[in-house]
């Protein structure tokens, strides 16, 4: 007897049929199994994108026979643990995610990482599927070395916006800044010492603080080094008056203690709905929209850095895998790079809230879109941010340094210091170093 | 005679003391060989090569050159080194003092016979217990100036907020706050230790001459126990110095470098600049602060015995 139920069944199978059959070409060509039986150990970063990682591991292991050993270390603990090991000749992981603001010039001097490009044009280690054009420009820039080695696939571009509480500026009858100079108006506005609230918070601390200021330098058009990395730009008039805009907004519309505050102190205290905006990593937006730790979950705003008087940026931090050049089992760990910058697991991570994958398709995913779970406002700002990001730290050997350099004179903005004096000061100090670095 | 003895040990073999010695020594090196092996392994060995590093410039990535003594000179004439070098002596003057003295207090007051007396000295030192990084963590919680408990509690008392460790003018008291509240209790049981062997016939003899309770502490308490508060001294000195997590996690040296102690250079210099041959001359220098300090402080404890 034919049922209405098998019919529909059958039917089913034939519209799917050219799917099925697509797919099946696509592996087909593609052996993902050809390294099985191997074994690699990776080095994460403590951070959302590696939580999608390790829950979807044992896919990976599945579809290729390779077995995986991936532990995540605290940011700052795994990039000296990294580089002290790839000195060493031999570093206990195959495959590491890398902060490339940070570390991209030393590992790229050094030599430690494996060029992809060779193994990204070999079509028997890369899937037909892959679609590396799908990678944002400005990551795939920020991932290739001065030389044109490209050392890492992007992952993820962390993007500064703007968090701002709705409500207050509802309560004063405020609109969202279109420029920087009506931002210090409008943080000026919401700012009520007696009531405790404040227009303004962002990172205070020395070294952290410096994303911030360069925010504001790239709303000039300018970055903090000349583009061959050699001269600093950072007591040109236009870092004068990027500081001069952070030291009004942290001295006049920020609170008091704001000096020491990192970005978990800033993010404590927006949460808590007495602060008018906050400029930091998109990557917080998930805390603030929890209304277990949030007051401000159902008030929470997301915007675009606004434009300065040159240009308008969104300051952007690339996170990327890597392979150690050391490495006995390069073949494998480049499926594991391959796996995890693929499509399938940048829209997990973009439908999870997990971070701002460096893919592009996955933005006009309607099944992702439409799953994402920080709605429509987020989205639209995360998107225009990928389209006017640039690198919000120079591309250095001694970035850390420039940033405790830096940052210091910034926390002297604070406590009152001169910004012109403060910024060359701070430029005199960290030039010999840079000039160091470069001749070493 | 005298000459038949020394020809005994010359030849050392009648017994003579030398001789014996040379045998032991012979006879039973291979039980000290292993714990040797150990000690030149992981204490002599990675002291010396850092003695080695501090003589070059060494950075992973870029190779390694002889520069001689120049990271010493660039040592002594870096303020950041000096700053650095004053403010570890300020917080350990600090971290030492205050446990000491609120250490002394409360072994006297436990000391006295008092209901729930042992519950008491059970809850006091708990917070010796606790791991320091968490203790840090739950700390810097409770400095926020807006958010946190303390600044909720001086208010509700009607005294102006503090900035805790957001201000580069209260970091380092605050830091030694956390300190003395985790460090008290170790100083408290040596010195309670101290007092429970003290002999009780001095005591009976001021009580019959009528000294006060202070009388009593100054004169008699206080010289017998000074053994004991010596060595907690040395323990809290060393560990004053050494203090690294507390500092890292709550202030990571800030606000600007006003917490920037020896050692978050040291880690700063190593991990985050990768200078690891400047790194090693700050750790060869401290290391002889540490030296002649830890020695002051055994002539001390030498002269209290």
């Amino acid at each position: 007897m034919i049922r209405r139920r098998d019919i529909l069944k059958a039917s089913a199978g034939l519209l799917a049929a050219p799917a099925i059959i697509t797919v099946a070409a696509a592996q087909s060509t593609f052996d993902w199994k050809q390294f099985n039986g191997q074994h690699i150990e990776v080095s994460l970063t403590k951070n959302p994108r590696s939580d999608v990682l390790q829950r979807k591991q044992k896919e990976f292991e599945d579809l290729t026979g390779i077995s995986v050993g991936a532990e995540q270390i605290p940011e700052q603990q795994q990039r000296p643990k990294v580089a002290l090991e790839m000195a060493s000749g031999h570093p206990s992981f195959d495959v590491l995610m890398v902060s490339l603001h940070v570390s991209k010039r030393l590992f790229g001097r050094a030599k430690w990482l494996e060029d992809l490009r060779p193994y990204l044009a070999n079509p028997k280690l890369t899937a037909p599927d892959y679609d590396f054009a799908d990678i944002g420009a400005g990551a795939v820039t920020t991932a290739t070395q001065a030389d044109g080695r490209m050392d890492s696939l992007p992952i993820n571009p962390d993007l500064w916006i703007v968090y701002y509480n709705k409500a207050l500026f509802k309560e004063r009858g405020l609109a969202f800044p279109t420029s920087m100079d009506a931002l210090l108006d409008v943080a000026r506005q919401l700012t009520d010492k007696n009531k405790g609230t404040y227009g303004f918070v962002g990172r205070g601390l020395k070294n952290a603080n410096v994303p911030v200021w360069t925010s504001w330098l790239l709303g000039q058009d300018q970055y903090t080094v000349t583009p061959d990395g050699k001269t600093l730009l950072t007591d040109t008039p236009q870092a004068v008056w990027a500081a001069e805009l952070y030291q009004k907004l942290m001295h006049d519309c920020a609170p008091p203690g704001s000096i020491g505050f990192n970005w978990n102190e800033c993010q404590t205290s927006f949460s808590q709905g007495k602060i008018g905006m906050w400029l930091d990593g998109v990557g917080f937006s998930a805390p603030l929209l929890d209304p277990k730790s949030s007051k401000v979950a159902d008030s929470v705003g997301f915007a675009v850095v606004p434009k300065g008087p040159k240009a308008q940026h969104s300051a952007s931090f690339v996170d990327a895998m890597a392979i150690p050049a050391a490495s006995k089992t390069k073949g494998a760990a480049y499926l594991y790079c391959q796996w995890a910058t693929s499509k399938p697991i940048m829209a997990e991570v973009l439908r999870s809230g997990s971070g701002t994958p460096a893919r592009l398709s996955v933005y006009t995913d309607p099944a992702v879109v439409q799953a994402n779970k920080f709605g429509k406002e987020w989205l639209d700002t995360v998107m225009q941010s990928q389209k006017i990001s640039a690198p919000g730290l120079p591309e250095i050997v001694p970035v850390t340094e420039f940033r405790d350099t830096i940052g210091i004179a910034l926390t002297n903005l604070i406590a009152g210091g001169d910004a012109a004096t403060e910024l060359k000061k701070a430029t005199a100090a960290f030039q010999p170093v840079l000039d160091k670095s470069n001749a070493a | 005679m005298a000459t038949a003895l020394t020809a005994a040990a010359g030849t050392g073999t009648i017994g003579s003391v030398p001789g014996r010695r040379r045998n032991y020594a012979r006879r039973y090196w291979a039980f000290a060989a292993p714990g040797t092996a150990v000690v030149l392994a992981v204490i002599v060995f990675p002291w010396l090569f850092t003695v080695f590093m501090s003589l070059h410039e060494w950075q992973p990535g870029a190779g390694t050159s002889w520069v001689g003594l120049a990271n010493y000179v660039h040592l002594f004439t870096d303020p950041d080194f000096g700053w650095a070098l004053l403010r570890t002596l300020y917080f350990s003057v600090l971290a030492v003092v205050a446990p000491l003295v609120l250490g002394i207090a409360a072994a006297v007051c436990f000391h006295q016979r008092f209901p729930l007396r042992g519950v008491a000295r059970t809850v006091f030192i708990l917070p010796m217990m606790a791991t320091p990084v968490a203790v840090a963590l739950v700390w810097s919680m409770m400095f926020h100036p807006q958010l946190g408990v303390l600044n909720y509690i001086l208010t509700s008392l009607g005294l102006p907020p503090s900035q805790w460790t957001y201000s580069a003018d209260t970091v380092i008291p605050t830091l030694v706050m956390v300190e003395t509240w985790q460090w008290t209790p170790l100083v408290m049981l040596i010195v309670l230790g101290g007092l429970a062997s003290l002999p009780v016939d001095p005591y009976e003899a001021a009580k019959i001459d009528g000294a006060s309770f202070w009388q009593t502490f100054r004169h008699i308490s206080l010289p017998l126990l000074w053994p004991f508060i010596v060595v907690a001294m040395v323990i809290r000195t060393i560990d004053a110095l050494k203090s690294f997590d507390v500092i890292y996690v709550i202030t990571v040296g800030g606000p600007g470098n006003a917490s920037t102690t020896i050692n978050i250079m040291l880690y700063q210099q190593a991990f985050s600049y990768y200078h690891l041959g400047y790194a090693s001359a700050i750790v060869v220098v401290f290391f002889a602060l540490i030296l002649a300090i830890s020695y002051l402080l055994l002539a001390v404890r030498q002269n209290a015995q």
